[in-house]
């Protein structure tokens, strides 16, 4: 089975809230002394990818789209076992809306040819969209399923367990197909040593707007108007107390004299 | 673009109900028409029977795609019927809810519209000057929130739930209801739903508990849950969990509360060993009185608590028990 997982690089998104800061110029966001990380959930995806491997043998193809892309960062997925980095490196392809990345990377996989099933995350932690694999989904033509909790093959097809509010649905899909996948799926792996010895010896792949066909894929179909950090403000009491049963007699009594429990 | 005229909203149902996200669509909805100066719609997957209830809950008009192919939830299916009623009604807006089937269908109804969808609005409202939607919707796990326009028609959105409010239903509201034959190729229907498994546990829904408490990494075992179970059960609430402690197996995944978990507000949320993540916070900051019990003083979560204890939660939890049975 022949697999392209889409994941990026993005600011760590579990950093602590308070390193948060928004460049109000550029409308850019940064974690303050954090460094940039694999996007968590496309994490994910590539565990799925990892897992079907395993089971069914093929071929793991990461695609990943942005600038400024560290090599140690990008670079994991293939410590954790994926088999090929393709870097969509480009300045234009982020120049435009979001519907121009899905452009670049439905371009791509074009490009790219044999595939049997792409993957991407349920959503990036900086946008939060959600809406990428979808996207490249429509743009090649292909199904869609969403948030994947377990992936199986079963023939010509597969089998995708659907996180949804109350459970979970069953969905079978020809292929290929776009799988966005959730963290139900299982946790990423951990790079190996031996991982690591065997990413740094992939060189990978850099491909520019030219060698995709990427002339008329700008899109403008959104735009963002403005970036900002509610504000919130809550004042915290702290239950007074030598001991934390004490502090915990004077909380059961604020808050039943507040009337809140 | 000067084709495409009023405000339409998607309204789900269940049980022979419009949602209350549906009924919120329409509260939004009404207003966004108004300042538009142009028409609110409502359109309906199913039952003829839902058409007054939206029309009760604001609508001008009701278009009901009725389809015997549409009886049972198929992705695929309702983005092709949404597709057709969309474009036989061209709005300059299209709302639907922020929904397990919301968040499927629409980016996909967007392309197949040649426009752009902006996912899990909490604010929305017309600029004075251009006429265009201002769609406020948290980024960075909740950090930020940005404010994005979409300049093709229709301009479409999700909402997040509990944003916005709904009206009162409105019984005696007269409205128009139109007909839209679905017109479906069953060939459409390519990934299949043939199964749904339903895991929610019993008792009081953590979407409308009036009290939740909520465990974290920090309670470190399915025991631990075990008693936050107990004080759930003893203030008549619902018991809800940070991602890692799903993650681990310590409770069901369906207790998940956040960004990709459920989105609840109750009067009074109490989190447990949970520090407080953005990403956390996007699903409980709907919470009137949030309490906090947590060893680190310095957890982000006091930052969003009316009420906090420092200290460890084996040690507060039994004496607060013991205190509330008292009092
Ligand atoms: C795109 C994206 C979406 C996400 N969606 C969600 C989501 O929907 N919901 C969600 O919860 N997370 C979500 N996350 C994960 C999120 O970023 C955090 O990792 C997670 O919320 C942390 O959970 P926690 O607070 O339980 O764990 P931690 O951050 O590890 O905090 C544990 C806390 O427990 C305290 N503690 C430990 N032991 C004790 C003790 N004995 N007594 C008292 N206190 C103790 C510690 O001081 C600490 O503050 C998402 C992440 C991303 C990137």
């Amino acid at each position: 089975m022949n697999i392209i997982v889409c994941v990026k690089q993005v600011i760590d998104p579990e950093a602590p809230p308070a390193s948060f800061k928004i460049d109000a110029a550029t409308n850019k966001a940064e974690m303050k002394g954090a460094a940039p990380v694999i996007d968590p959930y496309g994490e994910y995806a590539v565990e799925a990818a990892l897992k079907l491997k395993e089971a069914r043998g093929g071929k793991i193809t990461i695609l990943t789209l942005g600038v400024n892309l560290l090599r140690e960062v990008v670079k994991k997925p293939l410590a954790m076992g994926a088999d090929e980095l393709i870097l969509l490196e480009d300045e234009i392809f982020t120049s435009g809306d979001n519907g121009s990345i899905a452009n670049a990377l439905a371009l791509a996989i074009k490009k790219k040819g044999e595939y049997d099933l792409i993957l991407c995350g349920r959503e990036a932690s900086d946008t939060n969209a959600g809406q990428t694999g979808p996207a490249i989904a429509e743009l090649l033509g292909i199904p869609c399923i969403i948030l994947a909790r377990k992936i199986e093959p079963i023939d010509d097809k597969i089998k995708v367990e659907r996180v949804n509010s109350l459970g979970y649905d069953v969905i079978e899909s020809p292929l290929p197909a776009v799988v966005t996948v959730s963290n139900e799926v299982g946790q990423p792996r951990y790079p190996t040593i031996k991982g690591i010895m065997a990413a740094k010896k992939i060189e990978p792949i850099i491909w520019k707007a030219g060698d995709i066909g990427y002339e008329t894929g700008i899109s403008n179909k959104t735009k963002l108007q403005k970036l900002f950090q509610p504000v919130h403000e809550a004042k915290c009491e702290f239950a007074a107390g030598e001991t934390p049963e004490e502090m915990a007699v004077n909380l059961a009594l604020k808050l039943r004299e507040a009337k809140i429990v | 673009m000067s084709e495409y005229k009023g405000v339409a909203v998607y309204c789900e149902a269940k049980n022979d109900k419009i949602l209350p996200i549906a009924a919120e669509g329409l509260g939004i909805g009404r207003k966004l028409a108004e300042s538009l100066g142009q028409e609110l719609a409502a359109v309906i997957i199913g039952d003829k029977a839902l058409a007054q209830q939206a029309i009760a809950a604001g609508a001008d008009k009701a278009y009901v795609i009725e389809d015997a192919q549409l009886k049972e939830y198929q992705p695929d299916a309702y983005i092709s019927a949404l597709e057709k009623a969309i474009k036989q009604i061209q709005p300059q807006i299209v709302i639907l809810g922020q929904t397990d089937s919301g968040r499927e269908l629409v980016t996909r109804l967007a392309y197949r519209l040649n426009t752009a969808a902006t996912l899990d609005c909490v604010d929305l409202a017309i600029d004075t000057g251009t006429k265009r939607l201002l769609q406020t919707k948290p980024v960075y796990g909740g950090n930020a929130q940005a404010v994005i326009i979409t300049e093709t028609d229709p301009q479409i959105v999700t909402i997040r739930t509990k944003a916005f409010a709904a009206l009162t239903p409105d019984a005696s509201r007269k409205g128009e209801v139109v007909s839209i034959p679905a017109g479906l190729d069953s060939s459409i229907i390519k990934a299949k739903i043939v199964n749904r498994v339903v895991e929610e546990v019993a008792g009081i829904k953590l979407e409308d508990a009036r009290v939740v408490v909520a465990g974290g990494r920090g309670i470190g075992s399915a025991d631990g849950f075990k008693q936050l179970d107990e004080m759930a059960k003893l203030l008549k609430g619902a018991v809800g969990a940070s991602r890692p402690a799903c993650d681990n197996n310590w409770i069901s995944d369906t207790a998940q509360v956040g960004l990709t978990g459920k989105i609840i507000a109750p009067e009074v949320y109490i989190a447990v060993a949970i520090s407080g993540s953005s990403q956390h916070m996007s699903g409980c900051s709907g919470a009137k009185t949030i309490v906090a019990v947590n060893k680190d003083k310095e957890a982000n979560i006091f930052r969003h608590a009316r009420y906090g204890v420092v200290g460890d939660w084996k040690k507060v939890l039994p004496a607060f028990v013991q205190k509330l049975k008292e009092l």
